[in-house]
C-alpha cells in the first residue's frame, strides 16, 4: 500500500489546477448564467491532452492510468464541474466505448480524433421511457442491406450538438429484451440526425444537455460498435467505467465548495472572532475534510481496479454514490458556513450546490448504484 | 540552435514563509515551483526551437528536490537537465552560483543562455549577467522581446520609461521580464515523457572543480519585515482636516 501520488500524478496535478484556476474560474459564474457551453476551454483540454488521457499513445491517447484521469476531472470539476462533465462524458462514455468494442478500424477512424481533442464526443442511452430501465428503449434500428436504419430519440445528452460524435443504443428486437439492443456510432451532421430540445437544468448549466433526434438516420452497417445484440452490455460496461469520473468529478466539486468554505471562515469575523475560531463552524469543517477524504479513498481505489483491468463495476458504483452524497452533503454546509452569501451568486458555492445534485442522478441515479454493488456482493456470497 | 536555460527553483510565490528560531527559513510545508521569471526564460527557449530547431538543456543549481522543477520544465518540452547538486554548495552565495553555472554551461554547445530576470525569493537578480561576465559573453537584461538570427540576436529591452533596442552576436545571455511570452502548461504527453528525458546530476568535482568557489557574502540570519503601522485618519472639516493634512505631510512625514 502507498497512499502518495507518484511524481508523475502530482505533476498532473498542478498543472490541471494551474489550467483551471486560470482558464476556467475566471468566466464559471458567467458561462453558468448564460448557460455558454466551454467550447474554447474544451479545445484547450484537447492541446493539453486531457481528451484521451487513459487510451493508448497509439489511438492518440496519453496512455496514462485512471488515477491520471481521475485527479484531472477533480482538478477541472473543482473550478467548474460543467467543465469537468464535459471531459468525463467525453472520455468515458463515447471514446472508451469505441476503445473497448469497436474494430481497428473504427478506433482509428473515431478513437483517433476523440482522444486527441479535434472532435468532441457525446452517448447516447437514456430515452424518455428508458432511463434507470434500458428495457425501455424505444429507438429503434433496422438492418437493410449493408446499413442500418435508426428511428426515435434521446434525451438528456450531455455534449449533445456541440459533440462531433455519439455512440448511441437502439433496440433491434423488443422480444429479446435487453439482448435485443445494439450499440452504434454517429456522426453530427449525418441526414436523418438532428437535435431537438436543450435542457434548462439546476445545475451544470455550462454543460450541453440536449434532445438527439433519428429520423430514418441511415448509417453503414460497418458503424455498428460489438455486435447486434451486445449493445446493453456495451452500455453498462461503459457506465462501469463511466462512473469513475462523475465520481472524480463529485469530489471536485465536493472539494472546491470546501475549500471556499474554508478560507471563508478564515477571514469572516461574527460575535469579535472568526467563523473559524468558533467550534460549531470547526465541527462543520472536520466533517467536511473527513468525508471528502473518505470519498479521495475510495474513488482512487476504483481506479486502482480499472488500471488493473480488474472487475470494477461495485468499486466505480461505491465510488460514485459515496463520492455524490457527500458533494451533496458538504456544498450545503459550504453554503451555510456563507450564510445569506452562500444564497447569493455573488460567491460561488451557491453554484456548486446546484452543481452537485445532479451527480447523484446521471450515469445511474444513487438508488441504481445500491442496486449495482447490492447485485456484485450478494453474488460474491 | 543549442539554448541553454538556468533556472532556480524557488518558494511558490502563494507559500506563506515563515522563520524558525535560529533566523532560517522554515522549509516545512513550503511549495517549491520554477521561479516565475525563468519560466518565461524556458518558454522562450522552447519557442526559439520550434523555430529553428536544436535542443533546450535546462541548468540549475540546488538540492536534490529541484529536479521536480526541472523535470516540470522537461515536460514543458526541454530536451534535457543539469543539476549541479553538491553539499560544498549549502552556502552559495550568487557569486558562487554563477561561477558554477558558467563552468556547467561552458561543457554544453550554446548559441543562446536564457534566464529569468530575477528571482522572487532573494530578488538579487546578478547570477545570469555574472554568468555572463564568467564566460565573456555579452548579456542583455529584462527582455521584451527576442529576434534571433543565425549569428546575432536583437533584443527589446525594459527600460526606465521607455525600452532600448538591441543588437549582440551570439552566444550571448539574455534575461526575461514579465511580457516576454506567456509560458505554455506542460502537456500530458509532456509530463509522460518528461521522466524518460536525461537530468544528470553533477557535483563540483564531475565539472572539475578541484575545491568549492568560496561564497563573498553570507546570510547569517533572516528576518520578517515588521508589520505596517496604522494609517492615521484626518477627522473634521475639510478647511481643518487639509491643513492638518499639509502639516502631517510637510512636518512628520517630509515628502513635500
Amino acid at each position: 500500500m502507498n497512499f502518495d501520488l507518484t511524481d508523475d500524478h502530482i505533476m498532473m496535478k498542478k498543472m490541471v489546477r494551474d489550467f483551471a484556476e486560470a482558464e476556467a474560474g475566471p468566466g464559471a459564474e458567467e458561462r453558468d448564467e448564460n448557460e455558454e457551453f466551454p467550447m474554447e476551454l474544451w479545445k484547450k483540454c484537447g492541446q493539453l491532452g486531457l481528451a484521451g488521457i487513459t487510451f493508448p499513445e497509439k489511438y492518440g491517447g496519453v496512455g496514462a492510468d485512471y488515477l491520471s484521469y481521475s485527479i484531472i476531472i477533480e482538478e477541472l470539476s473543482r473550478v467548474d464541474a460543467s467543465l469537468g462533465v464535459t471531459v468525463s462524458a467525453h472520455s468515458s462514455l463515447c471514446a472508451n466505448p469505441i476503445y473497448l468494442f469497436g474494430t481497428e478500424e473504427q478506433k482509428q477512424k473515431y478513437l483517433v480524433p476523440l482522444a486527441t481533442g479535434e472532435k468532441l464526443g457525446a452517448f447516447g442511452l437514456t430515452e424518455s421511457n428508458a432511463g434507470s430501465d434500458a428495457k425501455g428503449t424505444q429507438t429503434t434500428a433496422v438492418r437493410e442491406g449493408d446499413e442500418y436504419v435508426i428511428n426515435g430519440s434521446k434525451i438528456f445528452i450531455t455534449n449533445g450538438y456541440y459533440a462531433d460524435t455519439y455512440v448511441i443504443t437502439a433496440q433491434m428486437d423488443k422480444s429479446k429484451g435487453n439482448k435485443g439492443i445494439a450499440a452504434f456510432i454517429i456522426e453530427k451532421g449525418m441526414p436523418g440526425f438532428s437535435f431537438g430540445k436543450k435542457e434548462k437544468k439546476m445545475g451544470i448549466r455550462s454543460s450541453a444537455t440536449y434532445e438527439l433526434v433519428f429520423e430514418n438516420l441511415r448509417i453503414p452497417a460497418e458503424n455498428l460498435l460489438g455486435e447486434e445484440g451486445q449493445g446493453f452490455k456495451i452500455a453498462m460496461t461503459t457506465l462501469d467505467y463511466g462512473r469513475i469520473g462523475i465520481a472524480s468529478q463529485a469530489l471536485g466539486i465536493a472539494q472546491g465548495a470546501y475549500e471556499n468554505a474554508l478560507n471563508y471562515s478564515k477571514e469572516r469575523v461574527q460575535f469579535g472572532k472568526t467563523l473559524a475560531e468558533m467550534e460549531v463552524i470547526q465541527f462543520k469543517l472536520a466533517d467536511m475534510a473527513t468525508e471528502i477524504e473518505a470519498a479521495r479513498l475510495l474513488v482512487y481505489q476504483a481506479c486502482h481496479m480499472a488500471t488493473m483491468k480488474r472487475p470494477v463495476s461495485k468499486y466505480s458504483a461505491m465510488a460514485k454514490v459515496y463520492a455524490s452524497e457527500v458533494a451533496n452533503r458538504v456544498t450545503t454546509q459550504a453554503v451555510q458556513i456563507f450564510g445569506g452569501y452562500g444564497y447569493t451568486r455573488d460567491y460561488p458555492v451557491e453554484r456548486m450546490m446546484r452543481d452537485a445534485k445532479i451527480t447523484e442522478i446521471y450515469e445511474g441515479t444513487s438508488e441504481i448504484q445500491r442496486i449495482v454493488i447490492a447485485a456484485n456482493i450478494l453474488k460474491e456470497q | 540552435m543549442n539554448i541553454v536555460v538556468c533556472l532556480k527553483q524557488t518558494f511558490d510565490t502563494e507559500t506563506k514563509i515563515s522563520l524558525n528560531s535560529d533566523g532560517k527559513i522554515n522549509e516545512v510545508g513550503v511549495t517549491r515551483a520554477i521561479n516565475p521569471y525563468d519560466e518565461f526564460a524556458v518558454e522562450e527557449g522552447l519557442r526559439l526551437k520550434e523555430k529553428f530547431g536544436g535542443e533546450v538543456v535546462i541548468v540549475s543549481v540546488g538540492t536534490e528536490k529541484v529536479q521536480e522543477s526541472i523535470r516540470t520544465a522537461l515536460a514543458m518540452g526541454a530536451d534535457k537537465g543539469v543539476l549541479v547538486q553538491d553539499p560544498a554548495l549549502e552556502k552559495a552565495d550568487e557569486w558562487v552560483v554563477a561561477e558554477v553555472l558558467a563552468k556547467a554551461i561552458s561543457q554544453l554547445p550554446y548559441d543562446i543562455i536564457l534566464a529569468g530576470r530575477i528571482a522572487v525569493d532573494d530578488q538579487s537578480a546578478q547570477v545570469a549577467v555574472r554568468v555572463a561576465e564568467a564566460m565573456n559573453l555579452p548579456s542583455v537584461s529584462s527582455i521584451l522581446e527576442l529576434q534571433a538570427e543565425e549569428s546575432k540576436a536583437t533584443a527589446t529591452r525594459e527600460i526606465d520609461g521607455g525600452t532600448e533596442i538591441i543588437e549582440v552576436p551570439l552566444p550571448a545571455v539574455f534575461t526575461a521580464q514579465k511580457g516576454l511570452n506567456e509560458p505554455r502548461y506542460p502537456n500530458m504527453m509532456g509530463i509522460m515523457k518528461a521522466k524518460s528525458k536525461e537530468l544528470k546530476v553533477m557535483s563540483l568535482a564531475d565539472l572539475g572543480f578541484t575545491e568549492a568557489p568560496a561564497p563573498k557574502t553570507s546570510e547569517p540570519v533572516f528576518s520578517l519585515p515588521g508589520s505596517r503601522k496604522a494609517g492615521i485618519k484626518i477627522q473634521g472639516e475639510p478647511a481643518d482636516s487639509v491643513r492638518e493634512l499639509v502639516r502631517l505631510l510637510t512636518e512628520e512625514a517630509k515628502v513635500v
